[in-house]
């Protein structure tokens, strides 16, 4: 008799463990790969998953086996023309009839390369691996909105509402059993010395002696029974305490220069670096919200659209753009509540006067609240007032401020991976 | 009831859709016409699954429960690639050598696959699992599931205490020396994972104790033996490199003793299978073939369905010929299912050829004829035993013979008179897996000196070894722990020799290169 089993319902990712110790294995492979999509993708699929290539002889699983030469025999299939003594000239070397048919491909081309995809998900697992967003973690916890209540075990003390009763019962039996055992032992030695007595013949018995032992035990059962079944200290509660959470909000300011001294190909790199951060954080936070500020002499606030593809021309000042992002967060992202995260990205140009009060403007109203700030500049040429009045900024913040330069495309990734690196704690 | 069932003449179904009373209802007419060809076979669990399960089938060498290895991984991944881009088709059905004996069936599948699935695994392949002297004698088909859970659990915890890395770096050497995991002529003990859980321990004190003996550097405070000729370790040429590893290699540790004996253990289970393929899907093939057809006969499947099945049976059983870009080796289907259909044929229509070359079987009961070719042989002496001229003319295989101190190829017997004894001859020898992969052995080890272990590989047809080779060596390097000589012998010549450290190169130098494989 045969037993006919659905299976379809059972899990079908068996194989996942094993994928993952594949992907595990060709790590450095692989990240090469995502490197590299990287820099030649388009901003669109940033995010998506990505075909990966693997050299053949990289994934060898060697075995013994026989070589070519010597004497090889074979029979095949499909005589048309030969008969017993022809001799034909032998194929070239490493393919035909010779390859001996097990190793060769069955699609009957040659692979040298091993291709798969990744999904998007371990395509920036592997994008972003490494990376941490500096400072997670709210520096001021305010107010009392952001707390969850987690239980941490067992205490003394508590109301009666978080009374545990099987503790308390537990530690109850146990203060029982302690207070009371040596008074049960000599109750087991005077019942045994009472049997002996109580088993003699009637003429040897002494009446008095069993009278005694009777009352003997009778007087330590009672105080047995005078041990409390219940004390006060036996009384366990369960203990929940208040943590504080870090909020989950998380919104980014992308501040852009648009003056005319910045090219489609500027903007296109700031776009990429913009992307990536907003991926970054996504990935960290449950939320996130983006602001996009663009400036040449005055900021605006603008969509996403706007942002990246309306071009203007005119002069630099970038302390506009500053100034706007503060009265922003002071409307409308507390920083006791948003997890706040700037990013700007120029070419350096800047009315030379104004670089000072960018500076002032950092110090003193925005860095103090922000989780952390980037500054990338996009040029070839050599850096200007702004890029000497940040490196100041980045002395008075060494740990929230960070500043890099970009000169093409290929750099992109490079440096984000640097501005994130993964601190190790000193 | 069964009576009516069979005198019944209503096909069974007439769509293409399945339905589990339908796939029951197959199984039970396919079960009973088995019995009539008197099929002996393990009681069948069929399961249903998805195409994404049967690729996880797929991909652990299909079965249902397997340790956790990259390879599996790369194995999946390959075949989910070349299945989304419809590359290839996934295989039908699975079957696993197990009592009962598991087959799968793929959803996917329309009424008319399902039911050739059931005809080839389930009472095809089942009755020779059952039948087979290889497969009796070397696997235990009760308790190859307890074990493989009992492998996976085990390795999962030597991960767990060892680390992915460690785990992961020992199985590849193992797997690199799989095929040289098994006993070719000694019949092992079956398998229980019960048995082996409880025996784990005892072993691990006894094998310690063992090695202390081979290693001992205290001196032997005799006096009178110290002098006397050392002796030969391994006394004879051990052709089961891991076993000999399991047993005698100086600095593994318990654990990894275990592991690589898991390794053997499956390697062993797998034997029988390579050496049966030909025969064992010949013989699935045969019978599917037969089942179905006589079903058709007695009117319990419609012609539309004898039209899917035989595009799709022609489609298993065609042989492309040498000079195809299709041809990759001979179709162990094809070859089998023409020697099996021939052998029937010889039974019941011999003509003069047939009683020249087989007078034994010519006109017997073909039923008990091919039951004898199933139990009995295995590949190589099927081959050499069954393959009649007529399968040779039909299939047009000649030889030819490859002489690297010849300039040209030369074409050997043909599909003649003349030709076919040598022919057959030859092509069982290209069965033969002691002429497929090289003849390895370990010779002997220094346990006085630096205890470096040496092997043997003696040469089939001056054959050398493949460019492998010192990739292998490492691998036996890092399970063996001290240097590694490989040679390779033409009679009594060496012709080639590989080391492992490679000699001539400075120690430090030396640690360098073996990044990849460190020893362990």
């Amino acid at each position: 008799m045969s037993y006919i089993i659905d299976r379809r319902l059972n899990g079908k990712k068996k194989s996942t463990v094993n994928r993952q110790r594949f992907l595990r294995r060709y790590k450095s492979h692989i990240k090469k790969a995502v490197g590299e999509a990287m820099n030649s993708r388009s901003i669109t699929d940033m995010g998506n998953g990505e075909k990966i290539s693997i050299p053949t002889r990289d994934l060898n699983e060697p075995i013994f086996s026989n070589g070519r030469g010597g004497h090889m025999e074979q029979v095949l299939p499909g005589n048309k023309e030969f008969v017993t003594g022809d001799r034909i000239p032998r194929p070239g070397q490493g393919q035909g009839q010779g390859s001996g048919g097990s190793g060769a491909s069955d699609s009957g081309e040659g692979m040298d390369e091993f291709a798969f995809q990744i999904s998007q998900d371990e395509f920036l697992e592997f994008m972003f691996e490494g990376l941490e967003l500096p400072n997670m973690v709210k520096r001021k916890l305010a107010g009392n909105d952001s707390f969850q209540v987690v239980r941490a075990g067992i205490s003394n003390e508590g109301t009666p509402g978080r009374l545990n009763v099987v503790r308390s019962m537990r530690s109850a039996n146990a203060r029982r059993i302690a207070l009371s055992g040596g008074k049960r032992r000599n109750i087991k030695l005077l019942e045994q010395e009472l049997e002996i007595e109580e088993n003699k013949d009637a003429a040897l018995r002494d009446q008095r002696r069993v009278d005694e032992l009777r009352l003997q035990i009778e007087d330590l059962k009672s105080r047995i029974s005078r041990i409390p079944f219940l004390d006060d200290f036996d009384l366990k509660y369960n203990l929940l305490v208040k943590q504080p959470r870090p909020s989950s909000k998380a919104v980014m300011f992308c501040l852009m220069d648009v003056s005319g001294s910045m090219n489609q190909a500027t903007k296109d790199m700031a776009k990429r670096f913009f992307l990536l951060l907003y991926l970054f954080l996504q990935r960290s936070y449950e939320y996130t919200e983006v602001v996009f500020i663009r400036h040449h002499t005055s900021a605006k606030e603008v969509d996403e659209q706007e942002f990246f593809y309306s071009r203007e021309t005119g002069g630099t000042i970038v302390s506009s753009a500053l100034k706007m992002m503060r009265d922003i967060m002071q409307d409308r992202y507390p920083a006791s509540e948003w997890n706040i995260y700037g990013a700007q990205a120029s070419d350096g140009d800047n009315w030379n006067d104004d670089s000072s009060t960018c500076h002032k403007i950092l110090i003193d109203d925005i860095m103090p609240h922000v989780q952390y700030y980037s500054y990338v500049e996009i040029t070839p040429r050599d850096h200007q007032a702004l890029w000497d009045e940040y490196r100041s900024v980045e002395q008075v913040f060494p740990d929230h401020f960070a500043m890099e330069q970009i000169i093409d495309v290929g750099d992109i990734y490079p440096v984000f991976r640097q501005l994130f690196t993964q601190k190790v704690a000193a | 009831m069964l009576d009516t069932a069979i005198n019944n003449k209503q096909p069974i179904s007439t769509t293409s859709e399945w339905t589990f009373d339908l796939i029951q209802e197959y199984d039970r007419e396919i079960a009973l016409l088995a019995k009539e060809f008197g099929l002996d076979t393990y009681p069948n669990q069929i399961e249903v699954i998805s195409s994404e399960q049967m690729m996880d089938a797929y991909s652990s060498v299909g079965m249902p429960v397997g340790y956790s290895h990259w390879s599996f991984g790369k194995q999946f991944i390959s075949v989910e690639n070349n299945y989304q881009r419809g590359r290839m088709g996934l295989a039908y059905e699975i079957v696993i050598n197990s009592n009962p004996c598991i087959a799968y069936l793929m959803e996917e599948n329309t009424m008319t696959m399902q039911a050739l699935v059931i005809a080839h695994a389930s009472y095809g392949h089942n009755s020779f699992f059952k039948g087979n002297y290889l497969f009796r004698t070397w696997t235990d088909a009760s308790s190859i599931i307890d074990y493989l859970l009992f492998a996976k659990n085990y390795i999962a915890r030597c991960e767990e205490r060892h680390g992915v890395d460690e785990v992961e770096a020992l199985l590849d050497s193992c797997h690199a020396l799989m095929n040289y995991g098994v006993d070719r002529y000694k019949r092992p003990y079956p398998i229980s994972a019960h048995e082996e859980e409880r025996r784990q321990k005892e072993r691990e004190e006894y094998r310690q104790r063992q090695l202390n003996d081979l290693w001992r550097t205290i001196p032997n405070m005799g006096g009178a033996e110290e002098h006397a000729e050392p002796h030969r370790f391994p006394e004879e040429p051990q052709e089961n490199i891991l076993y000999f590893i399991e047993k005698n290699a100086p600095l593994l540790e318990n654990w990894q003793r275990e592991l690589v004996r898991i390794v053997r253990k499956l390697a062993q289970y797998f034997y029988p299978q390579r050496q049966t393929q030909v025969m064992n899907e010949g013989w699935a093939t045969f019978w599917h073939y037969t089942l179905l057809n006589e079903l058709h006969a007695r009117g319990k499947v419609t012609d539309g369905f004898m039209m899917e099945f035989l595009t799709s049976h022609t489609s298993v059983i065609y042989q492309p010929s040498y000079d195809s870009p299709y041809y990759n080796g001979i179709n162990p289907y094809a070859l089998g299912f023409s020697i099996f259909t021939d052998l029937r044929r010889i039974c019941e229509n011999p003509t003069e050829e047939d009683r020249a070359w087989f007078p034994d079987i010519a006109g017997s009961n073909w039923k008990e004829t091919l039951q004898f070719a199933m139990r009995d042989f295995k590949d190589e002496s099927f081959i050499l035993q069954f393959l009649s001229p007529k399968v040779m003319r039909d299939m047009k295989l000649f030889c030819i013979s490859d002489d690297d101190r010849e300039k040209e190829i030369e074409v050997g017997a043909i599909h003649n008179e003349d030709g076919y004894r040598e022919l057959r001859a030859k092509l069982a020898g290209q069965y033969n897996l002691g002429n497929r992969e090289p003849n390895i052995q370990v010779y002997s080890v220094a346990t006085r000196g630096d205890r470096s272990i040496t092997l043997h590989h003696t040469q089939h047809q001056r054959r050398p070894l493949g460019k492998d080779t010192s990739e292998v060596l490492r691998h036996l390097h890092r399970l063996w722990g001290f240097d590694v000589h490989l040679h390779s012998l033409n009679g009594d010549e060496i012709t080639a020799s590989f080391h492992c450290p490679e000699l001539g190169r400075d120690r430090s130098e030396e640690e360098e290169s073996m990044l990849v494989p460190k020893p362990i």
